[in-house]
């Protein structure tokens, strides 16, 4: 995956011992980091959120968030230590030795200025005698990214482009000083495959290109390991393995990194196995629906069907109309003709039309989990509310908290706790446990783990799959195509508003029969776990370490 | 934007409309008759009386008066005095001149240094200035302003320190003929209105002095200078705008008070005055008037509020 790493290479970048605490707290929040890249190779930061992956990143531009501060260690960029320099002489190396790519450039970019003024001003040691004009630096860097260089491109403002290119800007800005290191947090986060296969591109050819070294902070290790020469993983606060992505990627040494990789959704299996075709009506019978929002239509000609212990994917980018499908047969978008059948008996459009009996049938769990509960109840009120609502008030009602939270695999003294007493995984399996306590049929599941960090959304796949077993049917709304072939035994295509392709996961994956199919599975980074089966593949042998997760 | 400009134009007018019916309706319904009062004791006679009443129109039905009064008041004709005659135009306009020049002082003077010390609050927050800030507007908001205005009489004019004069001596025509006359009344009212203006500018500019576009102009290596001029404080004003236009629409209602305790020419006097002579056509006309500045001052601030947005800005055609 990388080219031979050139032995002699200067280092660009070399962390030794660094340490940063909290204050007041004095918690530390990243200790005794080592770390060291060299010039033209891309280091891969990997550790899950908390880790303090980003508290490193920015102390690599010798920037402490409000409230933290570098106790020890020294940062050494380019030959220069910037650990004791002053606030000057490091606004002077920032940009030209060091720049950084953020996270989300929606709100890192000034939505206040146009990009050519953005753009030019981080040329703030330019020296136009000798380097040739800002203009003319500015449209070139613009080229190196493939964006437009033209005027109108540089008289527009943030919100007029695509997230792509908005990170592509991002990209730019930190490309345009020619630095000798780059910090890039996250920076393909909240981006479709597509865009983020053509940003991880420009970025590999970027450091290449003029031998800038990389560091690429993230909580997936598929992207990282496309990507990097070098990984180094980081666990609470410390590095617990750093060597070359081959080697870590072969033989991890560390049981938190065997932990990471697990965690990576195959791309490709033979698919989940297919549950018998009992012959009998689908539960859930979609034909001919076509969805819009006022004069606009979203979807035209849905056929989906899904059976009783079967799971279908929606796949789609954004845009595509998955979650105004999912949002219509939920009940929570009206504007939909078709038919729409649950047990071969039409379901009325509005959820305030259907009877409490249908409703009850049909549970939501909504993408994040961070805004879905209620902040000011407790776990307890947040599971039996639906419950109460639809099936009155329950006899035992800590019996039904304690069923509901027992199946979503949380403890039952979690039922006193508040959301923000949860980590995000833990709020995703209270959204589940709310939404199985009524004994639903069926469970839509709205891109349920997108917010979530890769190790955290293996176990959720894993617990929506042990309810699949117990029954349930699923419409798993996913703009990840790796976690198809890893929950789903159907799969439907979504592209701007129609299903290009509808099958068995095993066929579509293998052979997929439309464009666009192939486009995304060529488009989502390959990985191939080389020690081991991953858990999430039905029918491998788990080790038990993982199961014990 | 010049779309949007004319809707709230358009809402501003019919605001406008709302207003005169209630101003109509509310001096309608004080409990005297303005014939019975500008006769005094010779309103005895009823003869004199209805022909008075007459002369008024007041004995036409009053939607019609409502009507013959807006025709009027659309061409800034609001009828005669009924204390000496004077046309109400004619009567009014010097000392609405005199008001909107204290008015515009204050406002050029208060919004921007309220701007700078909410935003120089935000930079130093939680320290000294901050804290200091905070509490001092929070007293300052607290305090009605004709109780500002008799401390700084005490203060300034009476007490120790009697460098200005305490109360307006002079005409409406040439307010700014004596500058130092001047100084007690703008003062007071901008104490009034500074507080809001400075809590909202702080906590605006906190929000975006933590926003990740600030810190990422930081770590492009920019002064400081550059992060807080270009990068925080237009993104800042937009909220700020909207409070600045409530405060100085506050103030044309908040005048009256002002004016009646330094004694300044100015339509807040006037309509003291015309209120307890029953002057009607007085107090209809100041009433809309400072209704009118109320909705042109927001809708100022809504068009400032859409220029700094560039999202609205560029949209538009």
């Amino acid at each position: 995956m990388s080219g031979n790493p050139q032995q002699e290479a200067a280092l660009a970048l070399g962390v030794q011992g660094l340490t940063v605490i909290g204050r007041p707290s004095d918690v530390e929040i990243i200790s005794d980091i080592t770390l060291t890249v060299r010039r033209g190779e891309i280091c891969g930061l990997v550790g899950e959120s908390g880790s303090g992956k980003t508290t490193l990143g920015l102390s690599l531009l010798a920037h402490c968030k409000r409230g933290t501060e570098v106790t020890r260690g020294a940062v050494e960029v380019a030959g220069t230590a910037l650990t004791g320099l002053s606030e000057a002489e490091v606004r002077r190396l920032r940009g030209r030795a060091v720049a950084y790519i953020p996270q989300s450039p929606a709100s890192a970019l000034n939505p206040a200025l146009r990009l050519r003024t953005q753009l030019a001003e981080a040329l703030h040691s330019w020296n136009e005698e000798e380097q040739g004009t800002r203009a003319d630096r500015v449209r070139e860097v613009l080229r190196e990214v493939a964006l437009p260089d033209d005027d109108a491109f540089l008289a527009r403002y943030p919100h007029q482009l695509s997230g792509g290119q908005q990170q592509r800007v991002a990209i730019a800005m930190a490309f345009i000083d020619r630095p000798d290191v780059i910090v890039m947090d996250e920076p393909t986060t909240g981006l479709d495959v597509t865009t983020q296969a053509h940003v991880l591109e420009t970025i590999r050819s970027m450091t290449r290109q003029h031998g800038t070294a990389g560091v690429y902070i993230s909580h997936d290790m598929a992207v990282v390991a496309d990507l990097a020469d070098e990984i180094a993983v980081m666990y609470r606060g410390e590095v617990v393995e750093r060597g070359r992505a081959a080697e870590v990627l072969a033989d991890p040494e560390h049981d938190y990194t065997r932990r990471l990789l697990r965690a990576v959704p195959l791309l490709k299996t033979s698919g989940h196995a297919e549950p018998e075709e009992d012959g009998g009506e689908p539960l859930l019978k979609i034909s001919g629906l076509q969805a819009g929002y006022g004069s606009t239509t979203v979807l035209r000609g849905i056929d989906v069907e899904v059976r009783r212990g079967e799971c279908v994917a929606l796949l789609g980018e954004s845009g595509s109309g998955k979650t105004t499908l999912s949002r219509s047969v939920a009940g929570l978008h009206t504007q939909f003709s078709g038919g729409l059948l649950l047990d071969g008996e039409q379901l009325a459009a509005s959820s305030y039309r259907r009877t409490a009996e249908q409703r009850r049938r049909v549970q939501y769990i909504f993408q994040n989990p961070y805004e879905a509960l209620n902040p000011r109840k407790r776990v307890r009120d947040l599971v039996l509310a639906p419950y109460t609502h639809l099936m009155g008030k329950p006899k035992d009602p800590d019996a039904v908290v304690h069923e509901a939270l027992e199946r979503a695999a949380l403890p039952a003294s979690y039922a006193a706790r508040f959301p923000e007493q949860l980590s995000g995984g833990e709020r995703q399996r209270v959204g589940i446990a709310r939404a199985i306590a009524t004994g639903p049929d069926l469970l839509i599941c709205d891109e349920i783990t997108s917010a979530l960090d890769v190790s955290v959304q293996a176990e959720i796949v894993k617990l929506l799959r042990a309810l699949q077993d117990d029954g349930m049917a699923l419409l798993f709304v996913t703009h990840n195509i790796a976690l198809v072939s890893n929950i789903a035994q159907k799969v439907a295509v979504l592209n701007k508003g129609e299903i290009v392709e509808y099958g068995p996961v095993g066929e579509v994956m293998s052979a997929p029969g439309h464009d666009y199919t192939r486009a995304l599975i060529a488009d989502t980074p390959d990985f191939e776990l080389s020690f081991g089966e991953s858990p999430m593949h039905r029918g491998a042998q788990a080790p038990e370490k993982a199961a014990g997760q | 934007m010049t779309r949007l400009i004319l809707y709230r134009l358009g809402y501003g007018v019919l605001t406008l409309f709302v207003v005169s019916l209630v101003v109509f309706g509310a001096t309608q319904a004080l409990p005297s008759d303005p014939a019975q009062a500008i006769l005094g004791r010779e309103a005895a006679d009823p003869a004199r009386l209805e022909a008075l009443r007459q002369q008024l129109n007041l004995d036409q039905p009053l939607a019609l008066q409502y009507w013959n009064w807006l025709a009027g008041a659309v061409v800034l004709d609001f009828g005669t005095s009924l204390a000496g005659g004077m046309p109400v135009a004619e009567l009014l306009g010097p000392r609405i001149q005199a008001s909107l020049t204290l008015m515009l002082i204050t406002a050029v003077i208060a919004a921007p240094i309220a701007m700078a010390i909410g935003a120089f609050a935000a930079l130093r927050r939680d320290r000294r200035f901050d804290h200091t800030s905070s509490m001092v507007t929070l007293v300052l908001a607290a305090v009605p302003e004709f109780a500002v205005g008799i401390v700084l009489i005490l203060l300034l004019a009476t007490g120790a320190l009697q460098v200005l004069p305490a109360v307006y001596a002079g005409s409406s025509e040439d307010v700014l003929s004596s500058p130092d006359q001047l100084v007690l009344p703008v003062l007071t009212l901008a104490i009034a209105v500074s507080p809001p203006i400075i809590r909202m500018m702080r906590a605006s500019m906190i929000e975006v002095l933590e926003s990740e576009y600030v810190q990422q102009a930081r770590l492009k290596g920019l002064p400081e200078r550059t992060v807080i001029w270009r990068h925080a404080a237009p993104n800042a004003i937009g909220p700020v705008a909207q409070v600045i236009a409530l405060q100085l629409g506050w103030l044309a209602g908040g005048v009256v008070a002002i004016e009646f305790l330094f004694n300044f020419p100015g339509i807040g006097k006037t309509l003291m005055e015309a209120i307890e002579a029953r002057n009607l056509p007085v107090i209809q006309a100041v009433t809309l008037l400072i209704a009118v500045v109320y909705v042109v001052v927001n809708l100022l601030a809504d068009i400032v509020g859409l220029a700094a947005n560039p999202k609205v800005r560029v949209s538009s055609r």
